[in-house]
């Protein structure tokens, strides 16, 4: 039931936000979308598994750039409002490269893409001290196939968010 | 796990070493491409119960050989006359019958735990011996050691090339999907045998490099979370972080010549330059500091130098500093782009992975930037290696696709001779130490 919940929250947030990921879920797809309302927000949203449902989808670059686009900057807009609204949470950026490079400079060119990430957060107002960026180069492909459509989806960065009171 | 290493005594006999080289002589110049004709029959035994053994250790020698490209072994089905035992004269015309042009004759004896082997090689056609009777004392264990010695100086004789099958690789030893490889360190002997793994999968590894004396590796591990170099002792199979900067990233890192000095890259993130360390005093120096990408430093033999990569034109390319650092020059001008610049030990070419029009070559240029050639190509080749002769390149192939592997293979300098070195898991990032 939980998870039944969680899923038609996310289908609220989607409806609202066009900048969302689109999550493919055969329960959300058969689940009713009317009469539903948006769960009182503070318990649900102050958690690491909303940060990646809801506004942690990766951001994408062009090859063998760095510069951040303009559905980028959209996505960590929300990232930046999200961290803002929950302190106590601190942020690791990966970088990532597609396979269409060697292996040290595709690292160095997956670093790049994870700093220029969180030097957008932090121009959003996220103190510096929350964000680390970890490059994994071409070590962690999100999709396998040898192709432009798979590339794509590795040329990335990725923002994941956990509890870290202190910081 | 851990191989001992054995001290190999090597003792002329027979004849005087200072007797000048034998009348066959294998001249390897870009003309060469029929391959010389040789045979090793078993060897025999003088002493133990080692008749296996006997087979085995010419099989290597054999398969040293063959692995050149530049030799062609007689099988033995087609051999008309044996040997006899070691020291009787050879029947010359039944190898010339055969077309023998190098015949190697050998024995071993093993007395308790100590294991002799003795060899000596002929021209059939000079009715010569070439060069002198040899004789290698170790251990038991050490016997594909010593083989790979007897290969070494049969190979030594013909071309006048300096010996190289006495060496290890380490690498990374890959296995399980592709989204979610498990890449751990690995050593083995240069064509594959012995192989042991030096770390587990627990965290993802790269790019390990050999120290001069085969000793020590340097890599990049992320053990700690972060990647960051880490330095393991071979004997050991003792790793620990290097000490850098902690919060640091680092990676790329290789030893100088002397094995006193490292070169490494650090990110910022936005900005990945290369620095240098006296491992004595943990002293460090920053070489390059441009808001490019520089990486992949690797020293001139005489540890004057270093080639490195950058893309502060807009584009990887390769670059030649002092190695204190500086101005740099750059020497790759072709098109595409050059990454992964390696010296050779003997100083006169640097080999590089390019990448042009969605392939991968590896390929060698002068140090100047001219005579560039390129060896292989693919989808996907990168990270070359040279032998401890400077003769020949190992480097990674990956396959393409979502069944996609990772292989070592080896190519000759000239180009010609491209195999797959067998590994039991995929293969990545291999570096080849020194001669043993």
């Amino acid at each position: 039931m939980r998870f039944f919940f969680q899923m038609l929250t996310l289908l609220v947030i989607t409806a609202c936000s066009p900048l969302a990921p689109v999550v493919y879920s055969p329960s959300v797809e058969g689940a009713p979308q009317s009469g539903q309302q948006t769960p009182s927000s503070s318990n649900s949203e102050g958690t690491s598994e909303y940060f990646r449902n809801i506004v942690g989808a990766p951001i994408y670059f062009d090859v063998d750039k760095h510069d951040l686009t303009a559905q980028a900057r959209a996505q960590l807009d929300l990232q930046a409002d999200w961290l803002r609204q929950h302190q106590d949470f601190a942020a690791v950026i990966e970088g990532h490269a597609d396979e269409q490079g060697t292996r040290e400079y595709n690292f160095a060119l997956s670093a790049r893409r994870a700093n220029e990430a969180k030097e957008y957060l932090v121009s959003q107002g996220v103190r510096s001290a929350r964000l680390q960026i970890i490059p994994y180069g071409k070590e962690r492909p999100a999709e396998v196939c040898s192709q432009e459509v798979c590339y794509a989806r590795n040329r990335r960065a990725v923002t994941q968010v956990r509890y870290a009171t202190g910081l | 796990m851990i191989v001992r290493l054995i001290a190999l005594l090597i003792a002329a006999f027979l004849v005087s070493p200072a007797l000048a080289q034998g009348p066959l002589r294998l001249t390897i110049t870009e003309g060469v491409v029929e391959p010389l004709p040789f045979a090793v029959p078993d060897f025999s035994v003088e002493a133990g119960d080692v008749d296996e053994l006997a087979i085995q250790i010419a099989r290597v020698i054999a398969a040293d050989l063959t692995g050149t490209g530049l030799l062609r072994e007689v099988p033995r089905e087609a051999h008309i006359s044996n040997l006899g035992r070691f020291g009787d004269p050879v029947s010359y015309a039944d190898w010339r019958a055969i077309n023998v042009q190098a015949l190697v004759a050998g024995a071993i004896g093993l007395d308790g735990n100590r294991l002799t082997v003795k060899f000596r090689v002929f021209d059939p056609y000079a009715q010569a011996e070439i060069g002198s009777g040899l004789q290698l004392v170790g251990t038991l264990n050490g016997w594909r050691r010593m083989a790979h010695k007897v290969a070494d100086t049969i190979y030594t004789r013909i071309t006048g090339e300096d010996p190289y099958f006495d060496s290890r690789v380490v690498f990374v030893a890959e296995s399980g999907p592709k989204e979610a490889r498990r890449k751990r360190l690995a050593i083995m002997d240069y064509d594959g045998a012995n192989l042991q793994y030096l770390t587990d999968s627990s965290s993802i590894v790269f790019a390990p490099r050999f120290d001069p004396k085969g000793q020590q590796i340097l890599y990049t591990s992320y053990a700690s979370g972060l990647p960051r170099i880490h330095v393991l002792d071979v004997l050991r199979t003792d790793s620990s972080e290097f000490d850098i900067k902690a919060g640091i990233m680092s990676f790329a890192p290789r030893f100088s010549p002397d094995g006193k000095t490292m070169v490494y890259s650090v990110t910022t993130g936005a900005d990945t330059d290369i620095y240098s360390m006296t491992l004595e005093t943990g002293q460090e120096r920053r070489l390059t500091n441009s808001p490019a990408i520089e990486t992949a430093p690797s020293f001139s033999p005489d540890g004057s130098k270093i080639v490195f990569e950058s893309d502060r034109s807009g584009s990887q390319q390769l670059y030649i500093m002092q190695s204190r650092g500086g101005a740099a020059e750059r020497i790759s001008f072709g098109e595409g782009n050059y990454a992964t610049p390696v010296w050779s030990p003997r100083g006169d070419f640097i080999a590089f992975t390019k990448q042009h029009n969605g392939r991968f070559h590896i390929g060698v240029m002068r140090t100047d930037g001219s005579a560039e050639r390129l060896l292989t190509s693919s989808y996907l080749d990168e990270g070359p290696t040279w032998s401890p002769n400077g003769r020949v390149i190992m480097f990674t192939r990956e396959t393409q696709g979502r069944a996609g592997e990772a292989s070592l293979y080896s190519v000759d300098v000239s180009g010609r001779n491209l195999r797959r070195v067998r590994t039991p898991d995929g293969g990545s990032d291999p570096s080849w130490g020194p001669l043993q």
